[in-house]
């Protein structure tokens, strides 16, 4: 049907874009795939909806509840741990982006005597990945008295080798006459970065800080073994420890407080999906 | 938001957070206490209400309760704050826990706050059961809190349809696998729909096995803790016989099961008779839809079950007043009164024969039989296997006895590995 | 000479702060270990002596450290192509004006979101034996009873299955932006020319596509390594270790039986084995890149 239905005039045809038979299949195709991906979260809503008699039988007519909701609230301080999550992920990001900023911009725009073993030393973060090195970690975390605090969870990451690469790429691509031209109307090289660079990269910002904040707000291992107590514990560390009881899985709890603990990123990216895929494309990570 | 205003409050943050939390003021003796939740139920609100009723009648003393996970996670949280300086000052961790912690000097003994008479009776009061794991080398280095040991729990219903007695459970080996040929159902093409009887094998096989061990007249380790009789013939006969529930017999489902998911098999009338911790009792009795019953395990040369759970330790980097405070507050806790009523609440066994005489738990336990079941096994009980890096040494085990019951090995060839591991850990200790 | 100076002060300012949070949390630790492996774990009263290459010898000769390696490589091998081919599926058909495109592209993207310690606990639910999602649905078309985590066979093929889920939809965002900014100019330029559309992927858009894919491929590699949360919640490594990967392995040795100086050792392996990949990946790839 649709092969004969002339493209609208306005839009740029892609003679490659699947039509007829072809779109059909490949639709089938993507809506099966995608209903395997979307399966667990499904799932999740399911259990969580539902009492716990029906959370491994899909019996349509199940009565509904958010009694789940509330006894997973109630069974664990999951306000304060979104707090502590919140300040983490707020903390490691700006952290970041100010020393990602700084670094970028020296290793794009100023050429220096060790620059290059410098960029090395950076990039070398990138294999060294900082889960690797949590044993040794730990012992600096208690050598400094941090053991326990947000502050500890955060600071092994708050260097990043990606972002000063990423944010360094995207400067390359500043032309020069505009970096020129500030420091003819007399600007020194802080304020040149910080009219001329970080406007121009603002999508490399938001790129780097959507994957920034997705990560950290999963992460788990580290946070798992520097913290304590509920005053310092994220999210996942919380989930854990409140899923984990030796006493047995109860999935219609569980599944509710992953709902309740994911649902801010679940929102933002559906009510952002088409800016995060874009500023995506203009930041040039591909 | 600007970014300078957030970075600020991220600062601010920061220098806030960075504070040490010894840093306080310190006008009451503060106690930090870290404590595991390994069974359902509101057992943090629990815990803040006991410290909160102490607090009460102890102006003095600030207790600062601290819920730290399972038991793995508390201990790791306990040993790695121990070896950053700043432990807290009593934990509940698990009783075979303790060689560990005195090999790595992280905590003291109990008897030199044991002055007066009172607390001589008190110390004397508590299972002898309990207290095998709690004592080594003369003295007394744990105080038992939350005790439990394994108990098989049937489902009457499928044990009417399976045309047995309802109210008799297995009382041998022999019986425990008849009734469980019984009670295996199959569908037409030959899948299994309901099992007779599961074993879990996941996380910490050892402990279930333990009761297997036994009762096959075995004892896992010494109790020096630094050997170990994993080849024991009776050890093997006994690992050959949960083998065969599975691989020959086929009334036991096959592989590792998984220790979480076991009570919701049992809901789900997946399985008619489980082995699992007493501390399951609440919850069974609120989610099983059917009439179930709770049993000592069955015996083969004799009955036996490990004792398990977790003991109160003192750290020793604290100071002598918050060891003092902390030991105060252990007395109090363990009172026949209170130990009755967590035991009620949570489903533990209470610690001392002084509880189950208390008028709370006398109405419980008529009100509710099954309550007094793993009472009643501690006389056949063992202390749970515990030696010096009993981590390593019980991980030895477990690889062994998942091996075997994977059917990577057999169980004689799993056993000598897992001895011949053990052996190598330990040879040092002795 | 006068500015080569001043901008190498002005260089080293800039970088000071993040050159010394790296040194601190990632170059010092790394040395430290390599350090500590030449030592004894210390104990109570006991202090770390030096032992040379006996930590090294000691796990030459542990079988578990074998198995975590070849778990590991299982993993990685399992993971890495499988999820770099469907991230480039998942992107290539969202690129497309498919059906419930938007829809579909959320579904893809939504493991990203979604914490692997939390979405453990589900897959759990979906590989129990006998009522598990996948049991019913296997059940169902009259298949047969599976423990698909409980046996040695298949363990390590559900781990691996969850964190391809985990990943690809994180890889398909890179190369959705990718496919999005090439010109479709180029497009049209190969249909005038009859090229069909898998020589147009294949001579077009796929060699465009090689730096995304050598980004897509180290970050899949480092995944490779790190990913074991799931691990703690599905199976704690077993059964009999045939899950245990190399980062959970030194968890349990550093932080469940307290020795750090072999868990120094089996980092240090862990680095060495990361540090290898790197140079392989930037020697023989950065050939193979047509960069634009």
């Amino acid at each position: 049907m649709s092969a004969v239905q002339p493209q609208a005039p306005a839009a740029r045809s892609d003679p490659y874009g699947p039509k007829g038979l072809a779109l059909t299949l490949e639709s089938t195709g993507a809506i099966l795939l995608a209903l395997i991906w979307i399966l667990p979260l499904a799932y999740a809503v399911w259990a969580a909806i539902h009492p716990s008699e029906y959370t491994t039988n899909f019996v349509l007519t199940a009565p509904l509840t958010l009694g789940n909701f509330s006894r997973a609230w109630a069974a664990a301080p999951f306000a304060r741990y979104f707090l502590n999550t919140f300040v983490l992920v707020t903390m490691i990001l700006s952290f970041q982006l100010v020393l990602g900023t700084l670094a970028a911009y020296a290793l794009a725009r100023h050429d220096f005597w060790g620059r290059d073993v410098a960029f090395a030393l950076i990039l070398a973060q990138l294999m060294i990945m900082p889960d690797a090195l949590i044993v040794e970690n730990y012992r600096t975390m208690a050598r400094l008295g941090l053991v326990d605090t947000i502050t500890a969870i955060a600071l092994p990451y708050i260097a990043s080798a990606f972002g000063i690469f990423l944010l360094r790429q995207t400067f390359k691509t500043v032309p020069r006459e505009l970096d020129d031209a500030a420091r003819v109307e007399g600007a020194n090289p802080l304020q040149v970065l910080m009219k001329v660079y970080v406007p121009l990269a603002r999508p490399t910002y938001i790129a780097y800080g959507l994957v920034s904040v997705s990560f950290h707000w999963n992460n788990f291992l580290w946070p798992l073994l520097v913290t304590n107590s509920v005053e310092a514990r994220p999210l996942t560390v919380g989930l854990q420890i409140f899923s984990s009881t030796d006493q047995g899985i109860d999935w219609a709890v569980i599944c509710a407080a992953t709902l309740m603990t994911s649902a801010p990123l679940l929102i933002a990216f559906l009510l952002f999906q088409r800016q995060f895929v874009q500023s995506f494309m203009r930041a040039g990570i591909k | 938001m600007d970014r300078r205003e957030l970075l600020g409050g991220a600062a601010a943050l920061a220098g806030s957070l960075a504070l040490p939390r010894g840093a306080l003021a310190q006008s009451a003796t503060e106690i930090s206490f870290f404590y595991p939740v390994a069974v359902g139920g509101p057992i943090t609100k629990l815990i803040d209400a006991f410290a909160a009723d102490f607090e009460k009648e102890n102006p003095s003393i600030k207790l600062k309760p601290i819920y730290a996970g399972t038991y793995q996670e508390t201990i790791v949280k306990a040993l790695t704050a121990h070896k950053s300086g700043t432990p807290p000052v009593t934990s509940v961790l698990l009783s075979t826990d303790m060689f560990t912690l005195i090999d790595e000097d992280a905590i003291v003994p109990f008897d030199p706050f044991i002055k007066t008479e009172d607390d001589k009776k008190w110390l004397a009061s508590f299972f002898p059961a309990f207290m095998e794991n709690s004592q080594t080398g003369g003295k007394t280095w744990g105080i038992p809190f939350q005790r439990s040991t394994v108990v098989l729990y049937w489902n009457k219903e499928l044990f009417k349809e399976a045309g047995l007695d309802p109210e008799k459970p297995p009382a041998t080996w022999a019986e425990q696998l008849e009734f469980a040929q019984k009670l295996t159902k199959k569908d037409a093409s030959g899948n299994v729909t309901q099992w007779g009887i599961q074993i879990p094998s996941s996380g910490f096989p050892y402990w279930l096995f333990q009761g297997l061990s036994t009762q096959a007249g075995a004892i896992l380790a010494n109790a020096a803790g630094d050997k170990t009789n994993y080849a024991d013939p009776a050890v093997v006969e006994a690992l050959q016989y949960w083998v065969d529930l599975a691989q020959k017999h086929k009334v036991h489902p096959p592989g590792i099961v998984e220790w979480g998911t076991t009570p919701r098999d049992f809901f789900e009338k997946k399985v008619a008779m489980m082995w699992t911790t007493t501390g399951n009792l609440t919850n069974v009795r609120s989610n099983a839809k059917f009439p179930f019953g709770v049993a000592m395990l069955p015996g083969g040369k004799r009955r036996g079950s490990p004792t398990g759970g977790g003991n109160f330790y003192l750290s020793k980097k604290a100071t002598p007043a918050q060891q003092e405070a902390a030991f105060k507050f252990i007395r109090w806790i363990t009172t026949p009164e209170r130990a009755a009523q967590w035991g009620i609440d949570t489903g533990y066994v209470a610690v001392s024969p002084a509880a189950y005489e208390t008028a709370a738990m006398k109405a419980y336990a008529s009100e509710f039989p099954p309550a007094l079941v793993a009472r009643d096994q501690l006389p056949h009980a063992v202390a749970e296997l515990s030696t010096h890096e009993n981590q390593r040494v019980t991980k030895a085990l477990n690889d062994g006895l998942q091996a075997a019951l994977t059917g990577t090995k057999t169980p004689q060839k799993a056993l000598e590995d897992a001895q011949a591991e053990a052996e190598r850990i330990l040879k040092p200790y002795r | 000479m006068n500015t080569r100076a001043t901008a190498t002060v002005h260089g080293w300012l800039l970088l000071l702060p993040a050159m010394a949070c790296l040194a601190l949390f990632t170059h010092w630790p790394a040395v430290a270990s390599l350090i500590e492996s030449f030592y004894s774990t210390p104990r109570g009263r006991r202090p770390a002596r030096f032992v040379g290459a006996d930590n090294y010898q000691q796990m030459l000769a542990d079988p578990i450290f074998w198995k975590a390696m070849s778990n590991n490589l299982w993993f990685a091998l399992g993971t890495i192509p499988t999820s770099i081919a469907l991230a480039m599926l998942m992107a290539l058909w969202v690129n497309d004006r498919i059906v419930g495109r938007t829809w579909v592209r959320m579904s893809f993207f939504t493991p990203t979101i979604l914490p692997m310690i939390a979405v453990a606990n589900i897959w759990l639910f979906f590989f129990t034996p006998q009522y598990g999602l996948l049991e019913q649905i296997i059940q169902a078309f009259g298949g047969s009873n599976t423990n698909w985590l409980g046996s040695q066979d298949t363990a390590l093929y559900a781990v691996t299955i969850v964190a391809i889920w985990k990943e690809a939809g994180f890889f398909m965002i890179f190369y959705l932006a990718a496919l999005q900014a090439i010109p479709p100019s180029l497009g049209e330029a190969a249909a005038i020319e009859g090229a069909s559309r898998w020589t147009y992927f294949r001579r077009v858009q796929f060699p465009l596509l090689m730096p995304t894919t050598l980004f897509v491929l180290i970050n899949a590699v480092i995944n490779a390594f790190r990913m074991v949360d799931h691990i703690f919640v599905m199976t704690r490594g077993g059964p009999d270790n045939a899950t245990t990967l190399l980062l959970f392995y030194i968890y349990q040795v550093g932080f469940s039986f307290w020795d750090t100086a072999y868990a120094a050792t089996l980092t240090c392996v862990l680095l060495l084995l990361l540090a290898l990949v790197a140079f392989a990946q930037y020697g023989w790839l950065e050939r193979r890149i047509h960069y634009r």
